[in-house]
């Protein structure tokens, strides 16, 4: 592992706030389903410093035909300072994913990274829900384990096209959460029904506030039932990056502000924002 | 013990590395300590606040990118009052790029960037974006001799006119911005360019076009920074594709006095730190006393004057 470690003048940059370039080596990379891989490396620990919801910005390598030349987003599906380990859960996509799903244990992987703003948990929320499908929920894990840490009471909707392709089940339950599940296959992944689930749960006072990520529908869904019953949350999104530090405006996206639509930087403000700020797409 | 020291006009640089405008921004302080740079250039602002272009603002292409962001900018007054402080805390000199829709209100802005603190003003003659069908300035002599005259007249300020690789006629914009009053040339901007996805056959840029940059860049903006050394007596500062200190290395070579250092820092976000360290490794190794030697040195006397000043169709 080589981390570029250069000194950062004039001594005003937090340590959290740190962004370095690293080589990691890879210590697996193994399907988890059909459709996504985990992604498991060996990392530095000054880079694991991270907060549920960030992401690095990872250089995919060039090979086997496929030529990514930019770095590719990738949300961070767990980080473990105590055992070194950076951990990405993804699909193959594009090239960038298709090259990243051919690294083999043993070779080397740079990345940059931690970035952006993560999810927020305040103090008064004691009801956690989790709402993401596919694998939005990738995004969502670091956030669970940090919610069992802090004592929270954890509810994950989990939705999928069929029961083979939820992914993360086992994790979620394993950190103490109720987990729900929803799918299209067996016709409950609708909005009505997860409509009436949410409904129940926050008539059970089982929500403070919700986390989601990644699906239009799931974002509106969230944002109605949310401004009924007065409830918070917060949102991870996406966008197309360059530079993943804020420099190039590449990803913005617009979001709903007093006096108007603003735009803003999903690498630099985000990628997480409030939910009701958040806009459709 | 090395120097890396350049000059351009009367500013001294502590080294020839800078950033490219728009690949460059106080996020970075996060990453390395700027006062490694020769100099801060920052992204283009306009006098008012512009929103930019519909994205995808950004597509990659084999080896390199395009971008269509648009300049969006938050104005005149946020910059003075947050930027240019924000700066202060480093001694790199700081480059303020400018850019104006018409000749009047570009050299009112020229005029309102002079402050205490800015060191230099780059004038972005030469975005392609910005007007309609990406027409620029820098396109043709006589327009750049007309706006350089009246951002000369607007600033007591160093003015590097950033040219655009989308003319026919590279060594006449050279000498007409020499002529208007340029301290330096910065060669060059991004080229024109497009994509289309084949499968849903929409342009892959939201502005349908955008500027190319990156390393498929670096052959043409090389050849302009050596037309422009060869054309003028002010610096060139070289700017296109430059990704490793060979590159670096190559347009020193071709005549420019520094370079600018752009989608490399998109990949690499240490890709100028790590250069700077290496072309002082480089000149130790070949025994060189000071970059300034490398400036200009290519081997070019047997070629005719003639091949040296060809010019693209226009």
């Amino acid at each position: 592992m080589n981390t570029v470690a250069l000194n950062v003048a004039p001594g005003m940059i937090p340590a959290n706030e740190r962004v370095f370039e690293s080589e990691c080596l890879v210590k697996s990379n193994i399907p988890v389903n059909n459709d996504y891989r985990l992604l498991v490396l060996d990392a530095p620990a000054e880079i694991l410093d991270c907060t549920p919801g960030q992401f690095f910005h990872i250089q995919c390598p060039v090979r086997g035909g496929h030529q990514p030349y930019l770095r590719r987003p990738m949300s961070i599906y767990g980080y473990f300072p105590e055992k070194g380990e950076l951990q990405f859960l993804y699909k193959i996509a594009g090239e960038g994913t298709a090259a990243l799903a051919e690294l083999v244990p043993g070779e080397s992987l740079n990345v940059v990274g931690p970035l952006g703003q993560g999810f927020d948990i305040r103090e008064d929320w004691d009801n956690l829900l989790l709402l993401a499908r596919g694998v939005g929920l990738a995004t969502l894990a670091p956030l669970a384990l940090e919610a069992q840490r802090r004592g929270k009471k954890l509810t994950a909707i989990c939705s999928a096209r069929s029961p083979q392709l939820l992914m993360s089940i086992d994790y979620f339950r394993d950190l103490g959460a109720d987990v729900m599940t929803v799918t299209d296959s067996e016709g409950t992944s609708d909005l009505a029904h997860l409509r009436t689930l949410i409904e129940q749960l926050i008539a059970d006072q089982r929500v403070d506030a919700f986390y989601t990520c990644g699906s239009n529908r799931l974002l509106k869904l969230l944002q109605d039932i949310g401004a009924t019953h007065d409830i918070p949350g917060q949102i991870a999104l996406e966008q197309q990056m360059a530079c993943g530090l804020g420099m190039c405006q590449c990803c913005v996206r617009s979001f709903r502000a007093e006096g108007g639509i603003v735009h803003k930087r999903v690498c630099k403000e985000g990628p997480v924002f409030e939910l009701q700020e958040a806009m459709g797409w | 013990m090395v120097d890396l020291s350049v000059k351009i006009g009367d500013l001294t640089l502590k080294n020839p590395i800078m950033p490219a405008s728009g690949t460059f921004s106080e996020d970075l302080v996060n990453v390395f300590d700027l006062n490694l740079l020769g100099a801060l250039v920052t992204k283009t602002i306009t006098r008012g606040i512009r929103q930019g272009n519909p994205t995808p603002r950004v597509c990659e292409v084999s080896g390199s990118m395009l971008n269509s962001i648009g300049i969006p900018s938050k104005g005149v007054g946020h910059f003075i009052a947050n930027a240019v402080p924000f700066y202060q805390a480093y001694n790199s000199p700081l480059v303020v790029s400018i850019s104006g829709n018409t000749v009047d209100e570009f050299a009112r802005l020229c005029e309102e960037v002079s402050v205490p603190g800015v060191a230099a003003i780059e004038v972005n003659i030469s975005c392609p974006n910005i007007e309609e069908d990406g027409k620029a300035f820098a396109m043709r002599p006589a327009s750049t001799l007309d706006v350089m005259r009246k951002l000369r007249a607007a600033t007591d300020l160093p003015l590097w006119a950033k040219l655009t690789p989308n003319t026919g006629e590279t060594s006449d914009v050279a000498r007409a911005a020499e002529e208007g009053g340029a301290d330096a040339l910065v060669v060059a901007n991004t080229m024109l360019s497009m994509s289309i996805d084949i499968h849903s056959r929409k342009p892959r840029l939201g502005n349908l076009m955008g500027g190319l940059s990156g390393p498929s860049l670096k052959p043409i903006a090389l050849r302009m920074a050596y037309q422009c050394a060869k054309a003028v007596d002010i610096p060139v500062i070289g700017c296109g594709g430059i990704s490793t200190t060979d590159d670096v290395l190559e347009y020193l070579i071709a005549g420019a006095s520094a370079v600018q250092v752009g989608t490399a820092t998109f990949i690499h976000p240490t890709a100028m730190v790590r250069m700077i360290a290496e072309l002082e490794d480089y000149l130790n190794a070949q025994n060189i006393a000071s970059v300034r030697d490398l400036i200009g040195s290519v081997r070019d006397e047997e070629a005719a004057d003639t091949v040296v000043f060809m010019e693209a169709a226009p």
